[in-house]
């Protein structure tokens, strides 16, 4: 039982980290409709920056992290710019690749700059502490919180700001919110925008447990689709509920299944949900 | 009966794209739907062309109900449509287009193509055969070896029924054939409806040009929020009440 | 009919330069070069068959590459089969995956295949480095033989194995523009243009997409055991992303949908990268920018901007011919009205 709960913990924690970074991915697709590959470049880059930022600047952890959050922000908003704004009429095919030359560009650049190496991340937050009789150290409970904090943060923004209310008409409707007004360049803009922070946030959090690496963005990005194909693309909840139910399985079938294997848990998840349902668990009618 | 459909709805989410509807087009004639923007016409076409299943509700066609059968078997009884954008390939020949409306009627298959079988020869002589009569047809003869992309807006639509013409069919639903296509071209197009007619052919149509729709249809369908408001000849439509409310509150008959 | 002509002269003299290449440049290392783009050109054909003519993004392809060239490892070094009976059964093998693969994926559209085929990809990819004892994982898997011989012909010099993969690849060449020029091929072609529109011209579109998805496996696969042979040693790195966007800058750069888009973009590209060399890991710099410029500026590839040219060119040609026409029709009609009008006044 206490292996239990530890393991529920764990997953907690794990899909917090995922939560976040799927509802970068959800929001994007909400508003433009690409599935964006080179998220998980993102997410790396966010990684290395925060920890840059931290060993090279001397910055404080905390500060270190909205740091990373404005700079990866603002590269996705050149990514949108640069990229996928030049392709939004282009055939479906189009932007996927594009997407895949980014990742590829940004890896290589990490390499480049960073080295291929391992890298830890310092973190403040290190120490255990026991709640309940369960040990855990502080960044997971960090890891929770904040998650929780930023879910709630952005549920707010969403649906009490103006600018919040114009994110979600596109998403429903992207003529229609040109009709009624709404700039729906900026509202890319600032979609790319909070898309790269949340990457970055993810990555700072997750680090000081996972390492830095140019890669640590693959598994990451592949198991967000899986979540938000779980919870329904475009969906804000169902990136959220999506994540945890992934944190959760791989936690537990890492202990009572194999932990070699355990990440292959989510692309099984992907497989049956897609045989049984092809267009995704919660696809709106169509065809 | 030709086809009929029965008590036929199309939920969308929340929308009812088409409620409860009735119909039955006849064998021969010009059957036409109109109504507003967003009445559900081109979703009452997917449904009768298998792209959409409905939600409830049957289709029958020539006594056969084919409320669950995909739209490639329809295509094959002989249901024929276009689109209310014309979907054709711009970067080829208007030839090359055409030639695949065909293929449906042949069964050849990849390995008749790459050992270039007999069957596959006589097949693709017949598609080209077959196209080139439809050309003739549409009156395309002249411009089959010109990309598509580099035709009138009304060649294209040209082109687009003789793609449906092609297969050979019973009933053509024809969606939207003259928009964006001036008054001259439009009645040249009256023509060839007209003519399809005359050739054996049923066709439906969806059209918010009313001159034409007064002058060709035999008989009028007009649907509002996805919901039959009346039906019949195009004198008996003109002067209904409910047809002219409807067109009053939406956008006035043109 | 003159086109055709001069296609099939151009054709011939490709042909003859690839057979003679081995026979005047003496440098074994460009000879090993080009046996290796050969093989790439295999794999990208089976790619341009499914994203290029049928219009579905399968990143699943270095997975099935990997599949390939892994069993044949398998087979012929811990079964013990002989070469070419598992070199027919390791392209057999990854073909019946991919139509399992197929079945299920091709359900999916759009988006969620790409998504679903990347899964597909790294799952593969993942127990290929999983699976020690089977594939040697991360330390890879080492002494595939060579292909045996076939009667008189060995294949153990360079040279001749230079040969046998040139005689696949004029091979698949062969099918594609077979399968091209067909009602199949015009089938695929009217699926990626419109799904919609090729359902109600009464085409299964699942079907068609099955059988070019399963035979683009194949090819890929053909692809795969070749490269084993040839290369004799596998890492799981072959199933890897990276593998997948070398297939598709190949493709992309020569021209995607286009008969002669995987020849020209796998040399020029593979060629670039030779003279990149100095960069090594970091190649992607490069190559990363210019694929995603390339989609935006000029996603028709060398190979398609071509044919857009002539096509344009010939477009043109013909209207002018028309207007020229169409002016000689009115100077005459002018000038007869002229002829009469004096006639009448004088
Ligand atoms: N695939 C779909 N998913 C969700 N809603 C749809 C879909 N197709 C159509 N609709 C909705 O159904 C309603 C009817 O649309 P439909 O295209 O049938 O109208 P229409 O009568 O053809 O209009 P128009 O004259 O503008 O072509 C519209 O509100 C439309 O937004
Ligand atoms: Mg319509």
């Amino acid at each position: 039982m206490e292996l239990f709960i530890q393991q529920l913990l764990n997953g907690l924690t794990v899909g917090s980290v995922y939560s976040l970074v799927a509802l970068g991915l959800t929001l994007v697709y909400g508003i433009l409709h690409i599935p964006n590959f080179a998220h998980g470049a993102l997410y790396m880059m966010g990684g290395y920056v925060t920890l840059t930022a931290m060993t090279k600047l001397g910055m404080p952890y905390g500060l270190a992290i909205v740091a990373s959050m404005a700079a990866v922000g603002l590269l996705g908003v050149l990514m949108e710019r640069l990229v996928f704004y030049p392709l939004r009429n282009a055939p479906p095919l189009h932007d996927k690749i594009a997407a895949i030359g980014i990742l590829l560009f940004l890896e290589a650049f990490a390499q480049f700059v960073w080295g291929a190496d391992y890298q830890t991340m310092p973190t403040p937050y290190g120490d255990v502490v026991t709640v309940f009789g369960f040990t855990l150290t502080i960044q997971r409970i960090l890891i929770i919180a904040s998650a929780v904090i930023i879910m709630i943060l952005l549920y707010l923004f969403l649906k009490k700001t103006f600018i919040g209310a114009s994110i979600i008409a596109m998403a429903q409707n992207r003529e229609g919110a040109n009709l009624v007004g709404i700039n729906t360049n900026k509202v890319a803009m600032l979609t790319f925008f909070l898309s790269g922070s949340l990457a970055a946030l993810a990555a700072s959090l997750a680090s000081p447990i996972n390492l830095v690496f140019p890669g640590m963005g693959h598994l990451v990005i592949l198991k967000a689709f899986v979540i938000i194909i779980l919870g329904g693309m475009g969906s804000i909840p169902g990136a959220i509920v999506g994540g945890y139910i992934l944190g959760f399985s791989e936690s537990l079938g890492a202990t009572y299944v194999s932990n070699d294997y355990k990440d292959i848990i989510a692309f099984a998840i992907l497989v049956i949900i897609l045989t049984v349902k092809p267009n995704g668990l919660f696809a709106k009618e169509g065809r | 009966m030709f086809l009929r459909v029965e008590r036929l709805t199309k939920r969308f989410g929340g929308l009812l794209a088409v409620n409860d509807v009735t119909f039955s087009i006849e064998q021969g004639k010009i059957n036409a739907i109109i109504g507003p923007n967003g009445a559900g016409k081109s979703t009452f076409f997917n449904l009768i062309s298998g792209l959409h299943r409905p939600t409830s509700g049957t289709i029958t066609f020539k006594g056969r109900d084919i409320t669950r059968l995909p739209a490639n078997e329809r295509a094959k009884l002989g249901i024929a449509r276009t689109f209310q954008t014309t979907h054709l390939f711009e970067q080829a020949t208007v030839m090359d287009n055409v030639i695949i409306g065909h293929r449906l009627r042949t069964s050849s298959n990849l390995f008749d193509a790459i050992l270039r079988t007999k069957r596959h020869r006589r097949e693709e002589q017949a598609c080209k055969e077959k196209a080139m009569e439809v050309l003739d047809f549409v009156g395309l003869t002249d411009v089959a070896d010109r990309m598509v992309a580099n035709l009138s807006q009304e060649q294209k639509k040209r082109a687009a029924f003789a793609l449906a013409l092609a297969t050979d069919p019973e009933l053509v639903l024809l969606d939207e054939p003259a928009a964006g296509i001036n008054p001259d071209e439009t009645e040249g197009l009256e023509e060839l409806i007209v003519n399809m007619v005359q050739r054996g052919l049923t066709v439906c149509l969806i059209e918010h040009k009313m001159s034409m729709i007064m002058k060709i249809a035999d008989r009028i369908m007009v649907l509002n929020y996805g919901e039959k408001i009346a039906e019949g000849t195009p004198e008996e439509v003109k002067n209904n009440e409910a047809v002219i409310q409807a067109y009053l509150g939406g956008s006035a008959i043109a | 009919m003159a086109i055709l002509e001069k296609r099939r002269l151009w054709l011939a003299a490709l042909i003859a330069a690839a057979i003679l290449f081995p026979l005047f440049v003496a440098n074994g290392y460009y000879v090993h070069m080009m046996t290796i783009s050969f093989i790439w050109m295999i794999a990208v054909y089976g790619l341009n068959l499914f994203a290029g003519y049928t219009g579905y993004l399968s990143l699943a392809h270095a997975g099935f590459f990997a599949i390939g060239a892994y069993a044949l490892g398998i087979l012929t070094v811990k079964a013990g089969w002989p070469f070419w009976l598992a070199f027919a059964a390791a392209c057999l093998l990854t073909t019946l995956i991919g139509v399992f693969v197929g079945l299920v994926a091709l359900r999916t559209k759009e988006h969620f295949f790409a998504i679903y085929t990347l899964c597909v990809g790294y799952i593969i990819y993942l127990i290929i480095d999983k699976w020690d004892s089977l594939t040697g994982g991360v330390r890879g898997f080492i002494g595939i033989p060579a292909p045996a011989d076939i009667g008189p012909l060995s294949f153990q010099t360079p040279a001749a194995q230079y040969y046998l993969v040139l005689f696949f690849l004029l091979v698949v060449v062969w099918i594609m523009h077979r399968l091209v020029y067909s009602l199949t091929g015009r089938t695929y072609i009217a699926i990626r243009n419109s799904e919609e529109l090729a359902l109600t011209l009464g085409i299964s579109t699942m079907k068609n997409k099955l059988a070019s998805f399963v035979l683009s496996v194949f090819f890929t696969s053909l692809a795969g055991a070749l490269y084993a042979s040839f290369i004799r040693f596998l890492g799981p790195d072959i199933a890897y992303v990276s593998v997948m966007f070398d297939f598709l800058t190949y493709l992309l750069v020569g021209g995607i949908g286009t008969l002669a888009g995987p020849v020209v973009g796998t040399l020029l590209v593979t060629f670039l990268s030779q003279q990149l060399q100095f960069l090594q890991d970091y190649r992607m710099l490069i190559f990363g920018p210019v694929l995603t410029l390339l989609i935006i500026f000029y996603p028709h590839g060398i190979a398609g901007g071509i044919i857009r040219l002539k096509a344009k060119r010939g477009e043109a040609r013909r209207l002018q011919l028309e207007a020229r026409q169409a002016s000689a029709e009115l100077a005459a009609a002018s000038r007869q009205e002229r002829s009469e009008r004096y006639a009448k006044e004088g």
